[in-house]
């Protein structure tokens, strides 16, 4: 058995060696270069007429220009010119015309043109992928694009089919499926008429300071940079996500030097990066609201009674100060903070008593009703939390948790009695969330509006549908900001909507990085401004 | 004479025909079983209570948007209807296009199975090495300290969940100690540097000769690897433990030491030999588990393998990617269950 021992040994020592003689791992990434853990898995296309996940607009962002944009260096100042330098809107407001900026180039050398930027909005509208609503909502449509978008020379014009508030179109074209794409290369890799659909999906034709190196899904995106770009070549030669998973995995990353940021950390795995040297934790408040809904199909949750008791059955705070600790602070009004028309009163708090007599005034007894909630932990704990408070007041909650398919299908069904998820704005405007929420012209079955949340509630809003529409077409900023006050004060109290917490993120990142801006509530990260 | 012809043609097509028959047999339960696989895949699939038609289109969907894509992705037809057209589609090697990157998903698949080759066959080569040895020094010295180690090791190996072990490996060698790499297949600088062959990031750094590649690779591999390794050593220390016991009680070994031979010669030329047949099937089946892909190992390490390729598109209802991947994996078992086969007919000459 000598032989065998000696064996077993010589493996054990191979194996060891093999090990400890593999040199350690570089400790910090290059100068030029970024590198960001990140979950990607939601990304499905790189074409910004089609994207419409966080992942990818945050690379497409970095990739395309657009006629406007927000600045990441001062995102209170709103839109701002980018590929359009100037606009002027007609007298009835309907027609705003840019001026492009001229001496720029895409990535391809192309110029970028009038005609680039008549391509890009019309093909949005022809291929009318899940974003283009964005755009249709001002009455564009495949059969009358030809007519209301229309390039001529370096001008290019854009004719809505009634007036709106010019803010209000102007943040819509800061969304992802307003960039602008090079019309020349896209069409030069169409395939059966799809505007270059399949080609873009995993390539770029922008004019941004980056462009797209290779997105292998569920891998990385890696991005180079555009040395040309119109505001300066950026610092960063390279950009790389690298698709990391689990909050530990991207939190030993950070702190052995692999990435220069870490973007999904859990809050413990904040408390443990904080105190690691040469790693900085930083907040960001974001646009992602955390709501409660109520069905109003069901005969109980339908009283205005009921409604308002279930807003005193959450308890913002305990869960704010808990589990939900550095992720979410209390919001109760559908803007998020930060939005044009966004107020910060927070009146709800956890009032068994209240909520009690409130019950007993709509002569509401004892009753059972199903919570849906996807897989998230989060979002079933604040479940089991309010199912906690319920029992308190005699209403049994059952819990449905499943993916976010399963619940998601029931819930634009209305079939659930109580939804508990999460919404984040698509565009910077007031109206992203105003037209979801609190807009819902026809509270039909058939008018199956499964894209309004109001609807998906069976709520008819009362007057605020006409609230939100006036809203949407008032010129007058400050006029427009009150309107969407006045909206929410209305909203708060009646609605069938706990609007509960506005997320804040929490990134983990090395010290030497700065000038990194996550867009905030209303845009996408920028990673031009970043230097080390 | 008039049958002689007849009586030769006989003679030569009858070998041929028994020669034929089990590849024919052998590739027709390949056949059925695939079909089996890929229907009742198929069925679950879409009688799964998830909605491949949000899926693509995402929350914010209109009615008008949702009928569209429902009719275009084919799922107002009958199931059948469905399967059939999904079958012929397989027969030409096309899996169909992911719905959500709207990638072929024979494209992805070709990207993420290597990295799980590459792993699990790492993995296995460390269970086999060191769990064949370890299991039979453990039945031979039954009762000694050594076999009190392999025990324990196949208890950890069987309770400690391999997520935590995971962790707890990545924080250690990786965080603390700074001897292997972290998670992923490669240091980012060394992506995309070798041109990719065969998928395997160790063999194509290898045929590029780039050293410093495979080097950086193998600092990435080795930590799953080894924790791959050490599920499977468990697993095949502790069955060719028994295996062994079972042998060593039999007569013709006490025969084998009356007439004097060695020790070794009675484990290894005796012993071992009788067991071959049975470790073979374990280790079949150990090699077709990790090649199947483990799920938490992937997550852990961000290793893009099959596992949690197939796992991240059945949460997405993207159906065509879990059933291409499902038909590859089980395409993997087969694979192992015949090549087990055959080996079964090469050591054991009852088989023959």
């Amino acid at each position: 058995m000598n032989a065998l021992n000696r064996l077993l040994t010589g493996a054990a020592l191979g194996f060891a060696v093999a090990v400890t003689a593999v040199p350690a791992v570089v400790a910090e990434t290059p100068p030029n270069m970024l590198v960001i853990a990140h979950r990607i898995d939601d990304l499905t296309s790189m074409d910004p007429a089609e994207s419409f996940e966080i992942a990818a607009s945050d690379a497409l962002r970095n990739m395309y220009g657009k006629l406007v944009n927000l600045d990441p260096e001062d995102l209170s100042a709103g839109y701002s010119p980018d590929l359009a330098e100037s606009w002027e809107v007609s007298e009835d407001g309907r027609t705003i015309t840019f001026t492009m900026r001229e001496g720029i180039t895409f990535h391809s050398g192309n110029p970028v043109r009038a005609e680039d930027a008549e391509f890009s909005l019309r093909r949005a509208i022809l291929m009318d992928k899940t974003p283009a609503f964005i755009l249709k909502q001002f009455g564009f449509t495949p059969e009358n694009v030809e007519e209301t978008i229309k390039a001529e020379g370096n001008k290019l014009s854009i004719t809505t089919d009634k007036r709106y508030a010019t803010s209000f179109v102007l943040n819509c074209l800061t969304a992802t499926i307003g960039s602008i794409v090079d019309k020349e290369l896209v069409m030069a890799n169409e395939v059966d008429g799809d505007f270059g659909n399949t080609w873009l999906k995993t390539n770029s034709g922008g004019s941004g300071a980056y462009k797209l190196q290779s997105w292998k899904p569920n891998e990385s995106i890696s991005l180079q940079a555009n040395p040309d770009f119109y505001k300066g070549a950026p610092a960063m030669e390279r950009v790389i996500v690298r698709h990391v998973v689990e909050s530990a995995s991207q939190r030993l990353l950070l702190e052995r030097g692999d990435v220069d940021v870490a973007r999904n950390l859990n809050p413990e795995d904040i408390a443990g990066a904080s105190s690691a040297e040469g790693v900085v934790i930083e907040d960001e408040l974001r646009g992602r609201l955390m709501y409660m809904a109520l069905n109003q199909k069901h005969p109980e949750l339908s009283k205005p009674e009921v409604r308002q008791a279930f807003k005193y059955l959450v308890d913002y705070a305990g869960m704010q100060n808990s589990f939900l600790k550095g992720q979410y602070t209390t919001h109760q009004n559908f803007l998020p903070k930060t939005y044009l028309g966004a107020v910060d009163e927070n009146p709800f708090s956890l009032d068994i008593e209240k909520a009690k007599a409130l019950l007993e005034e709509a002569g509401v007894g004892e009753m059972e009703l199903e919570i849906g909630v996807r897989e998230a932990q989060e979002r079933i704990e604040i479940a089991q939390a309010f199912q906690n408070s319920a029992a308190q007041v005699g209403i049994k909650i059952n819990i449905t948790v499943g993916t976010s398919k399963q619940i998601l299908a029931r819930y634009r069904a209305r079939e659930l009695d109580v939804y508990v998820g999460a919404w984040g704005p698509d565009y910077p405007d007031p109206h992203t969330n105003a037209g979801t929420f609190a807009y819902n012209p026809d509270n039909s079955d058939e008018a199956n509006a499964t894209g309004l949340l109001a609807w998906r509630n069976g709520w008819d809003t009362g007057g605020l549908t006409e609230m939100v529409d006036a809203a949407v077409v008032e010129g007058d900023r400050e006029k427009r900001a009150q309107m969407y006050r006045d909206i929410q004060a209305q909203f708060r109290e009646t609605s069938p909507f706990i609007v509960m917490f506005q997320l804040t993120e929490q990134i983990g990142r090395q010290e030497n990085v700065s000038g990194l801006s996550l867009g905030g509530p209303i845009t996408n990260a920028a990673y031009w401004t970043v230097t080390k | 004479m008039a049958d002689a012809p007849v009586t030769t043609e006989r003679r030569s097509t009858a070998p041929l025909f028994s020669w034929a028959k089990p590849i024919v047999f052998t590739l027709g339960s390949v056949a059925v079983t695939m079909l089996g696989l890929l229907f009742v895949t198929f069925i679950i699939g879409r009688v799964m209570p998830i909605d491949p038609v949000l899926a693509v289109l995402g929350e914010r969907a209109s009615q008008e948007a949702y009928d569209a894509t429902y009719k275009a992705m084919g799922l107002d037809q009958p199931l059948l209807v469905q399967f059939f057209y999904y079958l012929t589609d397989v027969l030409r090697g096309d899996f169909g296009m992911s719905i959500l990157n709207a990638r072929p998903v024979s494209e992805d698949i070709a990207r993420v199975f290597p990295a799980t080759l590459e792993l699990a066959t790492i993995g296995i080569i460390i269970g086999v090495v060191l769990g064949v040895p370890l299991g039979v020094v453990a039945a031979v010295k039954r009762g000694s300290w050594i076999d009190q180690i392999a025990r324990v090791v196949a208890l950890v190996g069987y309770s400690m969940p391999i997520f935590w072990l995971g962790l707890m490996g990545l924080l250690v060698f990786y965080g603390i100690l700074g001897w292997v790499g972290g998670p992923g297949r490669l240091d980012i600088f060394y992506e995309d540097i070798v041109p990719a062959r065969t998928g395997m990031i160790l063999v194509d750094s290898a045929i590029a000769g780039d050293w410093s590649v495979f080097r950086n690779a193998f600092s990435h591999i080795v930590l799953p690897a080894s924790l791959l390794g050490y599920y499977s050593l468990a697993y095949i220390s502790r069955m060719t433990r028994s295996f062994m016991l079972e042998q060593l009680s039999a007569e013709y070994v006490t025969t084998a030491r009356v007439k004097g031979m060695s020790e070794w010669a009675v484990i290894w030329v005796h012993v071992f030999k009788n067991i071959r047949v049975q470790l073979i099937t374990v280790i079949a089946l150990s090699y077709a588990n990790l090649l199947e892909g483990s799920v938490l190992t992937e997550i852990i390490f961000s290793w893009p393998g099959i596992g949690s390729y197939i796992t991240t598109s059945l949460l997405s209802a993207d159906m065509n990617a879990v059933l291409g991947g499902t038909v590859v994996v089980g395409l993997v078992f087969i694979v192992l269950n015949v090549f087990s086969d055959l080996l079964y007919r090469v050591f054991d000459p009852r088989s023959k």
